[in-house]
């Protein structure tokens, strides 16, 4: 009797699996497999070549040279000073953008939560550096601070932070803040809409139930607002960080990593290797360097992310 | 037409079983209603007898046929989702015809049979309506009649009623039951509101666990209960349970009061007398079986509910019937009516039901 | 907290300088932009940094398109963002539809996979990713730039897709299919015609990031024909860096398509930014 129910069920079992495995295990696959192709055929393969890339000696100005090299590149990388100096760089960019953002972001969410006349067309002029094309924005502002043409040099001639209406994008010690001020124009919508989304998923209740409870406008802010957004603030931003430090593209443009490498960050080092030098063992070492420095900053990531979201 | 047969049914995501060897056999135009707490398994089994959910193991079977692996639109069978489900880029008309507009039926045999089902559901002014533009008993209206107009061979119902509310959940209650005896159609239902089980059901099924407790008519659940589960899901307001221990024909409850129970009993370890709060009786101070002071009272109208508490015992809940002049902290006797005592095992399996009074 | 705002007038003052500097801080580029475009030649260098020009003209505009190769590049653009947006649409709802319906073996690794691809510096592949290309011969060709754009959006594209579909009730589906649908058939007669606005809404997210990209198209691209609008106007703006009515002109022409999107899209910014999280 046992035996009987026993083999009654595993032929029915095993009937089952086969329409099992065809909705569950290659259906979803028929849907999925163009996207894993192309992501296969164009990032990963690629990704993996590039490590190779980095023991290699692949420059296309010196064709007779190809080879393994093994761990050449990476000692030249060692030695190089201007790697060090773009890693410096990198930090700047990405704290400099990042806080700038930020803050302004904050501001503009807190801003657009509040009730006033035309807030529409408001909020759809605030976000429009957002749409424009990063190399529109990176090329606008280089026109801004260049003297004969744009008003900024003069302006802060005016105010008294320049000696004289000079394009500060040629000064060594100021460069950097060229592309930081265009990277912030472009980055405050990014802030200030995932802010809002989240500053508007507080639910109104809380703040009623503060007023009675008698809470002042910034014991509100500071009380029941922050606390809300910490999730949310910390996992944008952190994700922000490495999306900025990644960017070259405002560098390239503005400056092309000058004058005198004081606006180079990794990634636009990385491109300028490539692209001007065509040394494409050296820049995939830099590359790697990179992606180690990300997958460390990754790992800590995820760890705090664990931390905060609870829920 | 269709009888189900479901045999040692099992369902498992992953490595978890969530449900086993479920056994149940539906009757051709036989309404029956999967009833339990949320979790129980009833959606589950709902869906897998449409086809929406895999089975993990055993048979089901429609007319003799297995199904198991058969696709949901080959089993023809309606359903009438808890959401309704109506697309929202149709119209009433074309939501209640696409069943046939996927077979390829001509367009005025659609429209014929359409404008037919709506009429008997009042809907015939509303066929250029969009789901949004319709209210929820509307709503709720077209998901039955899309599932009518199939003609299908079993109808299956989701929780179908719990988005309305209560008043025309009663007048959808009676559509519904109008529309069994109509079609005669093999039904399935589910719900968790046991007035709907009750009232509907031919057979109802309890469901916990993912096992059936129970089978069985409205009736047979209310007055035999298997196990504690279904005594106290089947019934409202909740039978009361009291710890007992044995005694010489019969039990003692905690507070010392001794009842007497008919001799097929053989207690020999503690357990538990189940009474629903319309078995008990009230009489005036002194006079019962034991004395309870009255905490609560609700006036409900046609009846009043007590809620009492017993010294030793604890609170009890007791109905009567009409309007009674009680106060809370009123002193007041309580007998049981001893033929509608229930008596579970420590396991809280049911030894015995309507026991007869012994002594 | 709006009524106290309302009351008190050096919150208001505050609020309205608030406005006035966004609006300042996010417009004056653009209208900077726009200025030097239409002032013509021979006023640039005398009322440069003048607010306002005293005279304006369209020359500078008629002299890029017809006087210059920008209609091409604006053409070579047109047709890599408008391939590239529609192919990756395609794809990334089979894929979205996968995520946001079935429950399969890998699915975790492949959407770590996919968040880690948004991760990587995507610099990193350039130089594999050029001799690859070169290898097939495909260097200065418009496709292998649809291709590259493709993979580098899908995975963007695939988490924005799913989250359409995640907003469309399974019940809908399922509906369909008791009712004698195949699941391809409730795809298309049921799922899609619903999640019509977001396929339109990943469409503008796609074709705002092709239009926009630079790096890649100009190590892929050398040749005049084939350029694209931003390596066109960055070879504009090395060669003739002195023309700046015309590179500003230019500048405002690659504008329009990702405004006109921009308008198209903005309703699902925050179902964009916040799904896919890291992209710009």
């Amino acid at each position: 009797m046992i035996a009987n129910t026993h083999t009654s069920v595993t032929s029915g079992e095993t009937r089952a699996r086969r329409s099992f495995y065809w909705r569950y295990m290659v259906e979803p696959y028929f849907y999925l497999s163009p996207a894993l192709i192309l992501i296969g055929v164009v990032m990963l393969v690629p990704l993996i070549v590039g490590i190779s890339y980095s023991f290699q000696s692949i420059a296309l100005l010196k064709p007779f040279d190809t080879g393994w090299v093994g761990l050449e590149n990476y000692a030249a990388l060692w030695d190089d000073r201007k790697f060090w100096l773009a890693l410096e760089n990198t930090f700047r960019w990405t704290i400099g953008s990042l806080s700038l953002q930020f803050l302004l972001g904050l501001g503009l969410a807190l801003l657009l939560n509040t009730q006033f006349r035309g807030k529409r067309l408001f909020q759809a002029l605030v976000f429009l550096p957002w749409a424009v094309p990063t190399f529109l924005s990176a090329l606008t502002w280089a026109w801004l601070f260049n003297p004969v043409i744009g008003p900024l040099p003069h302006w802060l001639h005016d105010l008294g932070l320049l000696s004289e209406p000079y394009n500060i994008l040629g000064d060594p010690d100021l460069a950097i803040w060229g592309p930081i001020t265009a990277n912030v124009w472009f980055g405050v919508p990014f802030f200030a809409i995932t802010l809002l989304a989240a500053l508007q998923s507080i639910p109104s209740e809380l703040y009623e139930a503060a007023e009675m409870d008698g809470a002042s406008a910034w014991q509100c802010f500071t009380k029941i607002t922050l606390p809300f957004l910490a999730p949310m603030i910390a996992i944008t931003v952190m994700l922000r960080t490495i999306w900025i430090a990644n960017f070259a593209d405002m560098i390239y443009v503005m400056t092309g990593g000058g004058p005198a490498n004081s606006t180079q960050i990794l990634s636009s080092y990385i491109f300028t290797t490539a692209f001007r030098k065509l040394d494409f063992g050296y820049a995939s070492a830099i590359a790697v360097a990179l992606l180690g420095l990300l997958l460390i900053y990754a790992v800590i990531l995820l760890f705090v992310r664990q931390k905060l979201v609870k829920v | 037409m269709a009888r189900m047969e479901i045999k040692n049914l099992m369902k498992r995501y992953g490595q978890t079983e969530v449900m086993r060897d479920i056994n149940l056999d539906i009757k051709d135009g036989e309404f029956i209603v999967l009833v339990g707490p949320s979790g129980c398994g009833k959606s589950t089994l709902l869906r897998m007898i449409a086809g929406l959910e895999p089975i993990s193991g055993g048979e089901f079977l429609i007319d003799g046929l297995r199904m198991n692996d058969m696709r949901p639109r080959d089993r023809d069978i309606a359903m009438v989702f808890q959401s309704y489900a109506l697309y929202p880029h149709m119209d009433v008309e074309r939501n209640m015809g696409f069943s046939m507009e996927i077979r390829g039926d001509d367009k005025i045999k659609r429209k014929q049979r359409v404008l037919e089902a709506a009429k008997v559901l009042g809907l015939e002014n509303l066929l250029s309506r969009y789901p949004k533009e319709l209210s929820g008993g509307q709503r709720q209206r077209v998901a039955m009649g899309r599932a009518i107009i199939r003609d299908p061979r079993a109808f299956l119902f989701d929780e179908p009623l719990s988005n309305l509310d209560a008043s025309l959940r009663v007048e959808m209650r009676l559509e519904i039951a109008r529309l069994h005896k109509r079609l005669g159609a093999t039904m399935v239902y589910v719900t968790h509101d046991q007035v709907e089980a009750l009232t509907l059901a031919d057979r109802i099924v309890v469901l916990e666990g993912g096992n059936i407790q129970q089978v069985g008519s409205p009736l047979e659940l209310y007055e035999r209960p298997a196990n504690r589960f279904v005594a106290q899901f089947i019934g409202s307001p909740t039978m009361n349970i009291i710890p007992v221990s044995p005694a010489k024909n019969g039990v003692t409850l905690a507070n010392g009061t001794k009842i007497s129970l008919s001799d097929m009993l053989d207690l020999n370890a503690a357990a538990e007398l189940g009474i629903r709060p319309e078995h008990i009786d009230v009489l005036p101070y002194g006079t019962g079986d034991f004395d309870a002071e009255s905490e609560v009272v609700e006036h409900l109208g046609s009846d009043t509910n007590l809620f009492v508490r017993v010294d030793g015992i604890g609170p009890l809940m007791v109905r009567v019937h009409g309007n009674v002049p009680n106060q809370p902290g009123d002193k007041i006797g309580l007998r049981f009516q001893l033929h509608n005592t229930h008596i579970f095992s420590a396991d809280g399996q049911s030894l015995g039901q309507r026991i007869t009074l012994a002594a | 907290m709006s009524d106290t705002t309302r009351r008190n007038p050096m919150l208001m003052m505050g609020k309205s300088a608030a406005i006035t500097f966004y609006l300042t801080f996010a417009l004056f580029p653009l209208y900077w932009l726009l200025k030097i475009a239409l002032t013509p030649d021979r006023l640039i260098f005398t009322e440069g940094t003048n607010l306002a020009p005293s005279e304006i003209t369209f020359s500078n505009f008629t002299s890029v398109l017809f006087k210059t190769d920008f209609l091409s590049y604006f053409g070579n653009s047109l047709i890599v963002s408008l391939g590239t947006a529609a192919v990756t649409t395609v794809i990334a709802a089979g894929a979205g539809y996968a995520f946001s319906r079935f429950h399969f073996s890998g699915k975790k690794i492949i959407i770590a996979v996919m968040l880690i691809t948004q991760m990587f510096p995507l610099l990193m592949i350039i130089a594999p990713i050029y001799k690859i290309i070169a290898s097939f011969g495909l260097l200065n060709s418009l496709s292998s730039l649809i291709i590259v754009y493709t993979a580098f959006n899908i995975p963007f594209a695939t988490f924005l897709m799913q989250s359409f579909f995640d907003g469309i009730p399974r019940d809908l589906e399922e509906a369909a299919m008791m009712e004698g649908c195949t699941r391809f058939q409730a795809l298309r007669k049921v799922v899609i015609p619903l999640t019509l606005p977001g396929l339109g809404a990943t469409l503008g997210f796609v074709f705002t990031a092709a239009w926009s990209e630079l790096l890649f198209a100009l190590m892929l691209i050398s040749k005049n024909d084939t350029m694209t609008f931003p390596v066109g106007l960055l070879t504009f703006v090395s060669k003739f860096s002195v023309d700046w009515g015309q590179m500003m002109a230019a500048g405002v022409l690659a504008l329009i398509p990702s405004c006109l999107f921009f308008i198209f899209i903005q309703r699902y910014l925050v179902q964009g930014l916040t799904s896919g999280a890291v992209k710009g």
